[in-house]
């Protein structure tokens, strides 16, 4: 018989390659030149606008869709690349309902931002599509960084310091650079091979050697970077990943939602990628939210997202958790993990998989989270964890706080000569947006450093 | 329901709105369609004397400018008078006038400025039945070089002179078509009703360059990589109109005179302004270009509903409502003091209004904590500027100040007396007299 969605376990093929193709298509489309025209002429040209200061690499918005209004898209994306080198990326994965569009005035008047987002993106894709660089490098300064981690973060942090004239080295520990916009993003947002070809296009302005498979504490140590650079800056990201603990946690096709997608990801073929019937995915991050809905679109038949808190706590925005339900996803919230049975098949062989997952009902009270005692099942041949990530193998002498590398200012750390910056870094909010603006600042402290000696 | 029927020069129609003299009224075909869509009447597209037809160009006739979301706001042209055979056009003219009595059907015309030349056009075109003619004093382009259209109508004799062979060879309403481009209208007007006219409209199109190509450095419409100035009309041009309209209105030689006012009517309100500042009747040619003769009903409508909104029965009683109002600089009361008000409750903080004062000239706009913008009065000079930029319509407005009240801005008191610039000490010829 034929796989389809109502086939139990956990398999490949539920969906035809046709149908798997429609479901990943871009999520948000291009803009035609005509639509970003009307687009366009929504902007009110705000005096010190507020959706500047909401973007975390501060793009000046006003000005950027002024020069799509007046058909200078590569303007218009020189404005965007000279705060945000990857504002074709962020064009289409930030989260603009919480950060630029939220604070638009049209927001706040008719509940209709101007379309900052897709309007970014209309004008990077047309230098993108040129794949011209629009900087040069300055004269080579004979100065040498270290760049940990080819991630949006060190990305950023690397070509604004081969732009001043540095020498940079990146080194990144998976087989290809771009971090989580390779590894991470949901497939839909990043169609068409994008971070591969932003990751080409950001390395044309020369001046970076790209190092894959090095990965910082197993191939490479923190003391010879010190030694053979003049500076180090460190944008590892949160490679590790938190695992639940209940009975059960251990069963087979219980794993980790961000492995789930990355396999995603790097797949050529959606008709390979395995997925559950009953898919449960636990937590209330992007994580989940990406994880849920890629499974709603291989052709799970129920996917729930079952989330230990209030809905209104969850860190995915409202729209976030509206698209999933769009696409046929269940929030399930304030439900924490109380175990997880087997279907005993396999059980001798060790290879005990997953039939359902028991959760507790919470409430929020004033000392914190409590289980109500009230339970209920979910029947789920796949359980995806998305419950956090974490810092991977912190480096020896670097302080750490509440998990991350701990940074002041522009990406200090405590070591001299040592910055961080994105996920990794102390401060952040997780977010790719973030992650650029760490790495772009730390490069300019970075500069200073070295052509100042403070 | 108010009664739209209009009679202008004792021409009854349904309603004040006419199609002016141009392409959409070029042809039997399309001015029956305008009638039955419900259009009061057109004048006809211009028609030049016997003789071998007019020759237009074979490339783009029309350039625009454009508002948001490719909105027309302008257009312009080089298009001539009626490229058809005159009999022809005659011909037509006679068949719909016959169908369609209550309607106006105005000839416009242009030929040569010789008294034979008119007096030969003018008999064939009695034989059509037309309740009126109209003379084509405003073509901007083409027509000019030969010494017609713009070329007479700059001219005020040529005027006088060219109204008065019309009126004795022809015995039914002569409206005369005036141009724009000329210094000071009234001129032209005042010639217009000493030759005997029996209305003047206005205006006809306002010659331009809409655009250079930058690609090829030539102006827009281009024909074989040049082009020539054409002539502007749509929505943009209305207040240039407007103007023109109110000047003939209010000066005293040609006060109560009619008008026919044409020049970016898109809206009944446009209609609705032309005849408060002395239009008896209103012509459109861009807005039934742009939206298909369909637009009138909107028109009628619209005139309909406010009219019986503010009472008015007839369209009669409107006209000329507002020219007791159109004054000089000088006349305007200076004792008059108003500030700007920020409705808090429904101001977006776009922060527009405080750059165009920042950065205008009277910097009385605070941004203040939390992007609060407040109007300082003692710098506030009334000028409207932050009215006119603000986004959200009725958010600032201009309050005037009462009577007795201290204006922070001079620390005079407000005076109830009117007091204008002829009183007006800093005024040098007062101080002369003193
Ligand atoms: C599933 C998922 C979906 C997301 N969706 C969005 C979204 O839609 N919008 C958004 O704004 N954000 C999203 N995020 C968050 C965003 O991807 C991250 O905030 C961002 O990628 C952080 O950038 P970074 O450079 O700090 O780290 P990363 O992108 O994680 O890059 C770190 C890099 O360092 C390398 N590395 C790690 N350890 C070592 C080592 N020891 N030695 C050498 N190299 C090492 C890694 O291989 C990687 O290339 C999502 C995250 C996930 C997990
Ligand atoms: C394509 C075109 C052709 C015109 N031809 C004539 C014409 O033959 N005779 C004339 O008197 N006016 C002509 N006009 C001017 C219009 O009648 C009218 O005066 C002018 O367009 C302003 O009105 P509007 O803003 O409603 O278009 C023409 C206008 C256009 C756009
Ligand atoms: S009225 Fe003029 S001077 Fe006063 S606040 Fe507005 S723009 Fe400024």
């Amino acid at each position: 018989m034929a796989v389809t969605t109502r086939t139990p376990g956990v398999t490949a093929g539920r969906l035809d390659r046709e149908t798997l193709t429609s479901n990943f298509a871009d999520l948000h489309g291009e803009l035609s030149p005509h639509e970003a025209h009307v687009a366009a002429d929504r902007c009110y040209f705000c005096h010190d606008a507020p959706c500047i200061t909401a973007c975390p690499t501060s793009i000046d918005i006003p000005l950027f869709i002024r020069q799509i209004a007046t058909d200078t898209p590569k303007a218009a994306a020189k404005t965007i690349f000279d705060q945000n080198i990857l504002g074709g990326m962020c064009a289409r994965v930030c989260p603009t309902e919480t950060l630029c569009e939220q604070a638009c005035v049209r927001e706040k008047s008719e509940g209709k931002p101007v379309e900052i987002g897709r309007l970014q993106r209309y004008a990077t894709d047309v230098v993108m599509a040129e794949g011209t660089q629009p900087y040069q490098r300055a004269k080579p300064t004979g100065k040498k960084v270290a760049v940990v981690g080819a991630g949006p973060a060190g990305l950023s942090c690397a070509h604004r310091l081969a732009m001043y004239g540095h020498d940079v080295t990146v080194f990144d520990a998976k087989d290809k650079p771009g971090g989580l916009n390779e590894y991470g993003i949901a497939a839909y947002k990043s169609v068409d091979n994008f971070a591969n070809k932003e990751v080409d296009w950001l390395l044309s302005i020369g001046g970076i050697e790209l190092k894959q498979g090095q990965a910082l504490g197993r191939d490479i140590a923190l003391a010879d970077l010190q030694n053979t650079n003049d500076a180090v800056f460190i944008g590892v990201g949160l490679d590790d990943t938190n695992k639940l603990s209940v009975p059960g946690a251990e069963l087979s096709n219980v794993t980790d939602a961000v492995q789930f997608i990355a396999n995603l990801r790097q797949s050529t073929d959606y008709t390979d990628i395995e997925v559950g019937r009953n898919v449960v995915v636990i937590g209330g991050g992007m994580t989940a939210i990406d994880a849920a809905v890629q499974a709603k679109l291989l052709g799970a038949e129920n996917v729930t997202i079952a989330y230990r808190r209030g809905q209104e706590k969850m860190n995915a925005s409202r729209w976030e958790q509206d698209l999933a339900t769009a696409k046929g996803c269940t929030i399930l919230p304030n439900l924490q993990p109380h175990s997880i049975a087997g279907n005993d098949t396999g059980r001798d062989t060790g290879n005990n998989a997953v039939s359902a997952i028991k959760f507790e009902y919470t409430t929020s009270t004033a000392t914190g989270l409590q289980g109500t005692g009230e339970t209920v099942s979910l029947a789920a041949d796949q359980i995806l964890m998305a419950v956090g990530q974490t810092l991977d193998g912190a480096q020896d002498g670097i302080a750490v706080k509440a998990g991350k590398i701990q940074v002041e200012g522009a990406g200090r750390t405590s070591v001299d000569g040592i910055w961080a910056g994105g996920d990794c870094a102390s401060g952040g909010d997780d977010l790719t947006v973030t992650a650029v603006a760490q790495g772009r600042d730390a490069a300019e402290d970075i500069h200073a450093h070295l052509t100042s000696g403070d | 329901m108010a009664d739209l029927t209009t009679d202008f020069l004792g021409i009854r129609t349904p309603n004040p709105f006419w199609l002016a003299s141009a392409p959409p009224t070029d042809k039997e075909y399309n001015v029956r369609r305008a009638f039955e869509a419900g259009w009061g009447g057109v004048v006809w597209k211009t028609l030049g004397s016997e003789g071998p037809p007019i020759v237009n160009v074979n490339g783009a006739r029309y350039g625009a400018v454009f508002g948001a979301d490719r909105r027309l706001l302008g257009m312009n042209n080089i298009e001539l008078i009626t490229d058809r055979p005159l009999q022809t056009n005659l011909d037509e003219i006679t068949r719909v006038k016959k169908d369609y009595p209550d309607r106006a059907m105005i000839v416009s015309l242009m030929v040569p400025c010789e008294e034979q030349a008119w007096k030969d056009v003018l008999e064939r075109v009695t034989e059509t039945n037309a309740d009126g003619i109209e003379l084509n004093f405003g073509c901007p382009h083409g027509m000019a070089e030969r010494g017609m259209g713009s070329a007479v109508g700059q001219v005020p004799e040529y005027i006088e002179m060219v109204t008065r062979w019309c009126k004795e060879n022809y015995n039914k309403p002569v409206i005369v078509k005036l141009t724009p481009n000329i210094t000071d209208v009234r001129f032209a007007a005042r010639a217009a009703k000493a030759g005997g006219a029996d209305a003047v409209s206005l205006i006809n199109t306002i010659n331009s360059i809409t655009s250079v190509n930058l690609d090829t450095m030539a102006p827009e419409p281009s024909i074989d990589g040049k082009g020539s100035h054409g002539g502007y009309c749509g929505p943009a041009v209305k207040p240039i109109a407007m103007h023109m309209v109110a000047e003939i209105a209010r000066d005293k030689e040609t006060a109560g005179f009619p008008i026919s006012a044409i020049g970016g009517v898109t809206t009944w309100r446009d209609a609705a302004e032309f005849m408060a500042v002395g239009a008896g009747n209103v012509q459109v040619c861009t807005a039934a270009m742009t939206y298909g003769f369909k637009v009138v009903q909107e028109m009628i409508s619209g005139l309909s509903d406010w009219m019986d909104s503010k009472g008015y029965t007839t369209t009669a009683e409107l006209v000329a409502q507002a020219v007791p109002n159109v004054t000089d600089w000088q006349h305007l009361n200076l004792n008059y003091v108003a500030k700007a008000k920020i409705d808090q409750s429904l101001c977006i903080q776009c922060g527009r209004c405080y750059a165009a004062c920042e950065d205008t000239s009277h910097q009385a706009i605070w941004m203040k904590e939390g992007r609060v913008f407040e109007v300082n009065d003692s710098e506030c000079v009334a000028c409207n500027l932050c009215v006119n930029v603000c986004p959200v319509e009725n958010c600032i407005s201009m309050e005037p100040m009462a009577v007795g009240e201290t204006d922070p801005r001079t620390g005079q008191k407000v005076l109830a007396e009117y007091a204008n610039w002829t009183t007006h000490p800093n005024n040098p010829s007062v101080l002369e007299k003193a």
